[in-house]
């Protein structure tokens, strides 16, 4: 069975979508810091700035996973590893 | 077919290119628009390095405009490395000042019109594996082969294949990271000035602000945290 270049682009664009599904994850998990790090600031107003780079550096941790999901559209989309 | 996207996808571009191929051993390698943009940022540096270092060497008692810059580029940094590291910090300032300086240099280098070095993977592999070296150098260093031997079979010792797989992970992890969210700024902010050329007149600037300025000190702050976590992690013993 053979398959043209055409849908082979189709499949991995269809792919590339799927694969950015995985920005869900950080996505959730950076709101969950976000809104614990508000809830902190609240409570104690004086470690603002210590909740804040605190809560940065975990986001960005947490991204990190999503980044991979991106790294694979990327990847499928233009760099074309499937098309022979 | 939509011809419009199409046509004006042709502008889209935020690869890397290719400037000038030389032989080496019968290889031929290609210098390209990275090793350019890594060059202009360490002359950049370099710059300012020669211009600090005359300042300081005819320093005021009040200082100038440049030495509080420098003195305070310098306190941050230090500051930055002892909160981290404590009573490590000693041999690693320098380092860690360094890394922070250049990449954060590389990554804010987006707005002056330059490709960012660090959107390139061979740019943050180096970094990860020079933060591999430094974290097993001084794990050597500190804990002794009996204190790694023991960290790598840590709950029991057919768990060291895993503890093996978490230690590689490090500077890959680390280096994906850097790379991918100064990648995504690089598509980003390329689409934008690709598909939306006609009306991307002064809006693009906020973007610009969000991917280059915030994205990029954010993961410059992440990437020398983590490494100084990791190496402070490594000098602990037991």
């Amino acid at each position: 069975m053979e398959f043209n270049t055409n849908f082979i682009l189709g499949c991995s664009a269809i792919g590339a979508g799927l694969a950015v599904i995985a920005g869900i994850g950080p996505g959730v998990g950076q709101g969950i810091a976000a809104g614990h790090a508000a809830a902190a600031v609240g409570r104690n107003p004086g470690a603002k700035s210590d909740v804040t780079s605190t809560m940065l550096l975990g986001q960005a941790v947490a991204e990190t996973t999503g980044l991979y999901g991106l790294l694979i559209a990327m990847l499928l989309l233009f760099v074309k590893p499937l098309v022979p | 077919m939509g011809e419009g996207i199409l046509l004006s996808a042709a502008d889209i571009d935020f690869m890397v290119h290719g400037v000038f191929p030389y032989e080496l051993f019968g290889q031929t390698v290609w210098i390209t628009t990275t090793h350019v943009c890594v060059l202009i940022v360490m002359l950049v540096i370099i710059g300012f390095c020669i211009a600090a270092n005359r300042v300081v060497k005819h320093a005021a008692e009040v200082p100038g405009t440049f030495q509080n810059i420098v003195e305070l580029v310098v306190e941050m940094l230090d500051n930055m490395v002892g909160g981290v590291m404590g009573k490590y910090a000693v041999g690693f300032r320098n380092y860690i000042g360094t890394i922070f300086i250049f990449i954060l240099l590389s990554n804010i280098s987006g707005l002056f019109g330059l490709r960012p070095p660090t959107a390139d993977y061979g740019v943050t592999f180096a970094l990860g594996i020079m933060t591999f070296v430094t974290i097993h150098f001084n794990k050597f260093k500190h804990q002794k082969v009996k204190g790694v031997i023991r960290g790598l079979c840590d709950p029991w010792p057919i768990w060291a294949p895993i503890n093996v797989i978490g230690d590689v992970a490090v500077p890959i992890s680390l280096s994906l990271r850097l790379f991918a969210n100064i990648l995504s700024g690089v598509v980003m902010m390329a689409l934008v000035y690709g598909l939306l050329a006609k009306i991307a007149v002064i809006w693009p600037a906020a973007l610009h602000v969000y991917f280059d300025l915030f994205s990029g000190a954010i993961q410059t702050y992440v990437f020398c945290m983590l490494t100084m976590t990791y190496i402070t992690d490594a000098c602990t013993t037991e």
